[in-house]
């Protein structure tokens, strides 16, 4: 029973850190229609943040050790994911969206490269290691602990959602609805586009670096290889199957998906033989992409469709 | 350092033939093809298929390892691939067409569609290199120290004849002007009883050749592995972009100089950061000239 308990205890704390991205993502793609292919690279980013400040100190690093209180880090992360989606953002928030596309794919493959290779702050491929994880040595027990990192999270999430829920429902949201759906006339309208894309921008990003960051601080090791691009593809199919535009379609849609993803995981290793795994796997990916790309030949509003607003 | 020099142009070519794939997407479809490295990828595993199936490796003229049976399996390579883009085309992007998807949801979906056909090549071929022939770059002396392996010349060559057939065939032939004219104005292009659809299928096939060609270039000069278009696509992004989103041959110049650089950057012992610096010269770019260097003014449509 225990078993089972924490076992359902552990796969929603791991769903949380796909809520939050999925929640980041929606301000972006869901409410203003910006396409960010970098969800993994700033999750990175929030991810090392937190991992460097708060971690130990480690023999070969010459960056590092600064065991800050685990909240600092995770304040941090945040900052530092907005830093880096303010430097995106100035660049290509001006030009077709298309631009914006292809440099955060850029970003999240330069996140990457810079984690394996500056191996004197991140130890390259070797990750780092032993990073705290909030109660874990006031309660001892893994299970107390994950049951408090558990309730940590259904708050964030709480805050999350009710800043965003206030935070497009307020003038400011429907601005960035009215980008999305007509930019020029918003540009007409008075509104200065960039600024109001740049602000979603960063807030996207800022909250995708504290998904990355509790991640960090959960897992307790990080290396480059937590943060592939299969991360940002999993994150768009969340959302869109749940319903962008829609802060509790972001919800569904991360539980929904990540479901069907740790399913296939224990189906696949329960029925193939260990020598066909490569293509198990492979499979799966497929199938999170034929889901992606069947919801938006044949419905591209998801579970929970935006609610339509005819006037406030 | 010669030797930095050909490998970039070598490299430089495989992306450029790429780039001009993706800029015939852009153009004509309007949208960023993110599944563009994956339409390379298949061009090579197809030539692969072939090379096996035929059995008798990629035979040799003279000092060059590019005998007729790489050459026929580039031919029927241009042609499965062609096949394959189309039948996607068909079954995604026209059904996104005719709903009058945004342009946001056409990217989604290429990216989509590339980690599936990467993960569909995983499935098939199996996760690890593979190799065309046992194939080893020999230099040969030209002329005093200056020595050259005779297949990257190949390959130089192959890159200017297609540049060179891409070039009439956008501007003598009747298709070529009208996907031309779709390029530059869709709707004014229609008003004047272009077919559309002809267009859109005619850019498929162009880009879709083009790619099977650089594919099978790269799997020749390196090796296939089903991660070989997501290294390239981001290389390719760049050289569109350093060259000109608008400008087909900008796409060309600007894969060489993200192969130069890149071939730079080895040089410099900073391979490990390679698919950065294809990246960070973009960035330089969209800052200084967001139009690229052989670009126009886009207009917002």
């Amino acid at each position: 029973m225990i078993d089972i308990l924490s076992f359902v205890i552990f796969f929603f704390i791991v769903c949380s850190f796909y809520i939050i991205s999925s929640l980041g993502l929606n301000i972006q793609y869901g409410f203003t229609g910006m396409f960010n292919v970098g969800i993994a690279g700033f999750f990175a980013v929030g991810a090392y943040t937190s991992a460097i400040l708060t971690g130990p100190d480690y023999a070969d690093t010459i960056f590092g050790g600064f065991g800050f209180p685990i909240i600092v880090g995770w304040v941090c992360a945040i900052i530092v994911s907005g830093i880096a989606g303010l430097l995106v953002g100035l660049i290509t928030l001006k030009l077709r969206e298309d631009f914006l596309a292809i440099s955060t794919f850029g970003i999240a493959i330069s996140i990457q490269l810079v984690a394996l290779n500056v191996e004197s702050v991140t130890r390259g491929p070797n990750g780092l290691y032993a990073l705290p994880k909030p109660f874990a040595h006031i309660l001892g027990s893994p299970f107390v602990s994950n049951v408090c990192y558990l309730i940590i999270c259904i708050v964030v999430i709480a805050m999350i959602y009710y800043a965003l829920e206030r935070a497009v429902k307020s003038p400011w949201g429907r601005v960035l609805r009215s980008i999305r759906e007509d930019e020029v006339a918003a540009e007409a309208l008075g509104k200065n586009v960039f600024m109001y894309r740049l602000q979603a921008f960063i807030l996207g990003c800022g909250i995708m670096g504290l998904a990355g960051a509790m991640y960090a601080n959960f897992v307790r090791f990080i290396s480059p290889q937590d943060f592939l691009p299969i991360f940002t593809i999993q994150v768009y199919v969340m959302l869109i199957v749940g319903g962008k535009g829609n802060n509790l379609g972001a919800i569904v849609g991360a539980i929904a998906i990540w479901t069907l993803w740790s399913a296939s995981d224990s189906l696949i290793n329960l029925i193939v033989a260990p020598d066909f795994q490569t293509q198990a796997a492979a499979l799966r990916i497929i199938m999170v992409g034929v889901v992606l790309v069947l919801m938006l030949v044949f419905k591209p509003s998801g579970i929970l469709p935006e609610k339509k607003h005819v006037s406030d | 350092m010669i030797q930095y020099v050909v490998d970039g142009l070598v490299n430089g070519s495989i992306i450029a033939l790429g780039a001009v794939g993706l800029s015939i997407t852009y153009n004509v479809l309007r949208f960023a093809n993110f599944a563009q490295g994956e339409i390379l990828a298949i061009g090579a595993y197809m030539s692969m298929a072939l090379i096996v199936l035929m059995g008798v490796g990629i035979g040799s003229i003279g000092p060059v390892s590019f005998g007729w049976p790489l050459l026929v399996s580039i031919a029927f390579s241009i042609v499965l691939t062609s096949v394959t883009v189309l039948a996607v085309d068909w079954m995604l992007f026209r059904v996104l067409r005719r709903r009058s998807a945004s342009r946001i949801t056409f990217i989604i979906a290429a990216f989509g569609l590339s980690l599936i056909i990467r993960n569909v090549i995983t499935l098939v071929a199996g996760g690890d290199q593979m190799f065309l022939s046992f194939y080893i770059p020999k230099a040969i002396p030209v002329f005093g120290d200056f020595k050259v392996v005779p297949d990257d010349v190949v390959v130089l060559i192959i890159t200017a004849i297609c540049v060179v057939a891409l070039h009439s065939f956008l501007t003598s032939t009747t298709v070529g002007k009208k996907m031309r004219a779709v390029a530059e104005n869709p709707v004014l292009a229609m008003v004047n009883g272009i077919n559309v659809k002809s267009v859109i299928r005619w850019s498929w096939v162009i880009g879709a050749s083009l790619s099977a060609i650089a594919g099978t270039l790269h799997a020749h000069v390196t090796q296939l592995d089903p991660e070989m278009g997501f290294e390239l696509i981001l290389p390719m992004f760049a050289a569109l972009i350093v060259g000109g989103v608008t400008n087909v041959y900008g796409a060309v110049l600007g894969g060489f100089l993200i192969g130069l650089t890149e071939a730079f950057a080895v040089s410099m012992d900073l391979s490990a950061y390679r698919g950065a610096i294809a990246f960070s010269i973009m960035i330089v770019v969209l800052i200084l000239r967001p139009q690229g260097i052989m670009g126009e003014k886009e207009r917002d449509d």
